[in-house]
């Protein structure tokens, strides 16, 4: 429960709860005036982390040498590999396969599935358990453009606009296009989309969206959707082989620069082994483990990066990663859920942002990244609520949403996040929630085409790892349509090439020997390793006392 | 250091005593002590189901069970975690399933075996009606088992504490997906919407933005009109 203190300004946001009512009765979801192009610029460039002159640095390395990137970013690239030619054996390998996916999340399952149905041979990897992913966790919705009065057209300026028409057109053209046809896919295989009793179904708007176009399940959205997806992953031990626990470290090429394989490593055997593949789709995911400027993060414990790293050893480049996407409501109270994800499908169904006077301060539904800064300006102008370890955070109003739409309005639409403040005593159907912005997600990535191919032949990515479908930010909903999308592109792309015919030669690991050196040419301390597959949370104190004292990343 | 000013509770981590911080879940306590965690561990937000656990609180009997990560330890908890759930899981093509009982009778015959013990509901961390669901499941009533299982995260303790053996969660699967594909009602807009874009209905338009510079495409954002409800 809150402290008496917060308390104190939550009888603010009570006192002014009824004349927001009734702007949001007379007004919809226009309470507050949306931001002009000018404001939007000039409210990034002074809150937005992104903007910060020490957020980015050069990367000194590999495809995209001289660009400024994040920070934490550059210090992955420049990190040494764990395997060398003259330390690695890659002669014997002890697996082969057609297609290798690295990652099981929804964009690696889909390509899994799809890939099968072309009957190639398709093995999936994962560092942790099938399924296990920021997938799995995305709450609020995906986006397709299937009401009367929308369009794909529609949501097409509002993936653009969102990303400030830096997106890839061929990539956003493929997202809108292909999404109303994933829902019917994904329907098709068991998800249970949230609907009317005829079948309509029910749409929400979300941050950037001109229309109601946000299709749910429940605010379980991506487990609603990866967990049919390993289900039926699960359905074909004959047609696609699983490891879990097994972390891809590098990517194999041939003498001619095709994709070859992947060197693994069992986390629990700490083992390595070879992986020989006609195509390799990467599909692990994003950064949010890397704690970009110390920010807490909604991520998955596996989300370090590491397709990133391989696909840049191997030669793929990297679009956009000086932009990275701070949801606008991470939790900071109470404690044990610090930046914990509150769905933005909570403002989606009425709830408003308010300081700690409890006065409305922004338009509620801007995109992320605007609606984040905006927040931010209010905590850096004292508007905002510290909590006792210090956390600075603004009210998202919960309770608002069944003074709109009625008791029981929360429960059926909001179940996780009710259980979850529940856990702590505290009933959002009665008190705001404490937010402020939390690391959520990489804008950029790697960049492929609408294929979901790299530069490098045979190597592909889908999902968060890729990069140019969301441009320098990516709208709600967008995610869990972008995992799918261009997870089953891959998968049928990936197996469509091999059955035209792919020779690979000979296994090598040049590129990485090569790029080992001029990591050394840098003067890089020599302990920094990467990819750092699992984040390290153990305290200096008890580190210091361990074997592996001076490793940087993980353990292992 | 902040660290140190912190309140420290005492804890058992698989029968080794540690302190650790006062408020600190099982997975924070574990990590702290000094644990590198692989298995036992996911999402850290409740929302995977990786972390089912076990434990026993101070001065009570009872073997309590939760999610690693959501669960806050206490003075002189006993906790560890759970590597891994064994569990039938039968393969079925989902396209020549009926979306009733009989399904259930052939791959899961096990769920017939309910007891109606209840300990399955009482060992969900999700306060999932989990009897209930396998009940509906015995009467054939697909849909509601759906709607009771909607909320499960698959962490395995119903199917860990079960008396009759029987893999909960998976039945639960089976159910959810057999209502989505089969028991739902097909979205006639969504069709409508599919039969629109194969006849190519909105190319020429898109061509159209595809090719716009972004000066003019941002002022075709800019104006596009909003009508969200």
């Amino acid at each position: 429960m809150y402290p008496d203190y917060m308390l104190e300004s939550i009888k603010k946001v009570e006192k002014t709860r009824n004349k927001r009512l009734e702007l949001a009765k007379k007004f919809g979801k226009q309470v507050y005036e949306p931001m002009t192009e000018k404001e939007r610029g000039d409210i990034l460039n002074t809150y937005h982390p992104d903007y910060k002159d020490d957020a980015l640095k050069e990367v000194h390395l590999g495809p995209n040498k001289g660009e400024k990137i994040i920070n934490e970013v550059v210090d992955v690239l420049e990190s040494y590999p764990r395997n060398l030619s003259q330390t690695f054996d890659l002669s014997q390998p002890d697996y082969e396969t057609d297609v290798l996916i690295i990652g099981a999340g929804s964009a690696g399952l889909s390509a899994a599935i799809e890939a099968s149905n072309k009957n190639v041979e398709t093995m999936i990897i994962t560092k942790l358990r099938l399924g296990d992913s920021n997938s799995m966790m995305a709450q609020g919705g995906i986006q397709a453009a299937d009401q009367p009065d929308d369009s794909p057209v529609l949501h097409y300026l509002d993936v653009m606009g969102g990303g400030h028409f830096d997106n890839k057109p061929e990539l956003a053209e493929a997202l809108v296009m292909d999404a109303p046809k994933t829902i019917r896919w994904l329907e098709k295989n068991g998800v249970m989309f949230d609907k009317y009793e005829d079948g309509r179904m029910m749409v929400k708007s979300g941050g950037g969206t001109c229309r109601n176009r946000m299709h749910s399940t429940r605010d379980y959205t991506g487990a609603g959707i990866c967990r049919v997806l390993r289900d039926e992953v699960q359905n074909r031990p004959d047609k696609v082989k699983f490891l879990e626990y097994c972390a891809a470290t590098e990517i194999i090429l041939d003498e001619k620069g095709q994709t070859a394989g992947a060197i693994v490593y069992h986390l629990e055997l700490k083992k390595y082994f070879v992986v020989k593949a006609k195509s390799v789709i990467i599909a692990t995911g994003g950064f949010g483990r890397l704690h970009v400027r110390g920010f807490e993060t909604t991520n998955h414990y596996g989300a370090t990066a590491d397709g990133l790293v391989m696909a840049y050893r191997a030669g793929a480049n990297l679009l956009y990663m000086d932009s990275v996407q701070y949801h606008p409501t991470g939790a900071v109270f109470p404690e044990q859920i610090v930046g914990f994800l509150c769905t933005e499908k909570i403002r989606g169904l009425g709830a408003q942002p308010v300081n700690k006077d409890g006065e409305l301060f922004v338009f509620p539904l801007e995109p992320r990244d605007i609606e984040a800064s905006a927040f931010i300006r209010e905590c850096e102008n004292d508007m905002g609520v510290t909590t006792p370890s210090g956390l600075k955070g603004i009210w998202l109003d919960s309770p608002l949403i069944e003074s709109l739409s009625g008791p029981g309005t929360i429960e059926k639409n909001l179940p996780a996040m009710l259980r979850q403040y529940h856990r702590f005593d505290i009933d959002i159907r009665k008190y705001p929630m404490l937010v402020y912005p939390t690391l959520h997600y990489q804008n950029g990535g790697i960049e492929i085409n609408a294929k979901a191919e790299t530069r490098v032949p045979g190597l592909f990515v889908a999902g968060e790892s890729s990069g140019g479908v969301h441009g320098r930010n990516r709208l709600m909903g967008n995610s869990q349509l972008d995992v799918v999308v261009f997870g089953r592109r891959a998968g049928k792309f990936a197996a469509e090439k091999i059955l035209d015919g792919i020779q690979i030669g000979k296994m090598m690991l040049e590129h990485i020997d090569k790029y080992a050196k001029e990591v050394k040419e840098l003067g890089i301390d020599e302990k920094r390793i990467s990819p750092i597959l699992l984040p390290d949370y153990i305290p200096t104190h008890v580190k210091a006392k361990q074997l592996t004292t001076t490793y940087h990343g993980t353990l292992f | 250091m902040a660290e140190e000013k912190r309140k420290m509770v005492k804890v058992y981590i698989s029968g080794e005593l540690f302190e650790v911080p006062e408020g600190s879940t099982i997975v924070t306590a574990m990590e702290y002590a000094g644990f590198q965690l692989k298995r036992g561990v996911g999402c850290r937000e409740g929302y995977c189901g990786a972390c089912a656990t076990v434990y026993r609180e101070k001065g009570d009997y009872k073997l309590k069970g939760g999610l690693a990560c959501q669960t806050v330890v206490t003075d002189g908890m006993a906790l560890t975690q759970i590597p891994f759930v064994p569990a039938e899981k039968p393969t079925y093509d989902l396209d020549k399933l009926s979306p009733d009982v009989s399904t259930f009778m052939e791959l899961f015959p096990s769920v017939f075996r309910c007891v109606a013990c209840n300990t399955c509901t009482k060992a969900c961390p999700q306060d999932i009606q989990v009897m209930d669901y396998v009940q509906a499941l015995i009467r054939g009533d697909i849909a509601k088992a759906a709607d009771l299982s909607f909320d499960c995260i698959r962490c395995g303790l119903c199917a860990l504490r079960c008396p009759a053996e029987i893999v909960q969660y998976n039945n639960a699967t089976l159910a959810r997906r057999l209502y989505g594909k089969y028991l739902s009602r097909k979205s006639p807009e969504l069709e409508k919407r599919l039969k629109e874009i194969s006849e190519g209905k909105f190319d020429q338009e898109m061509d159209k933005l595809k090719k716009m510079g972004r000066k003019e495409l941002s002022e075709t954002y800019y104006k596009r009109e909003i009508k969200i409800s």
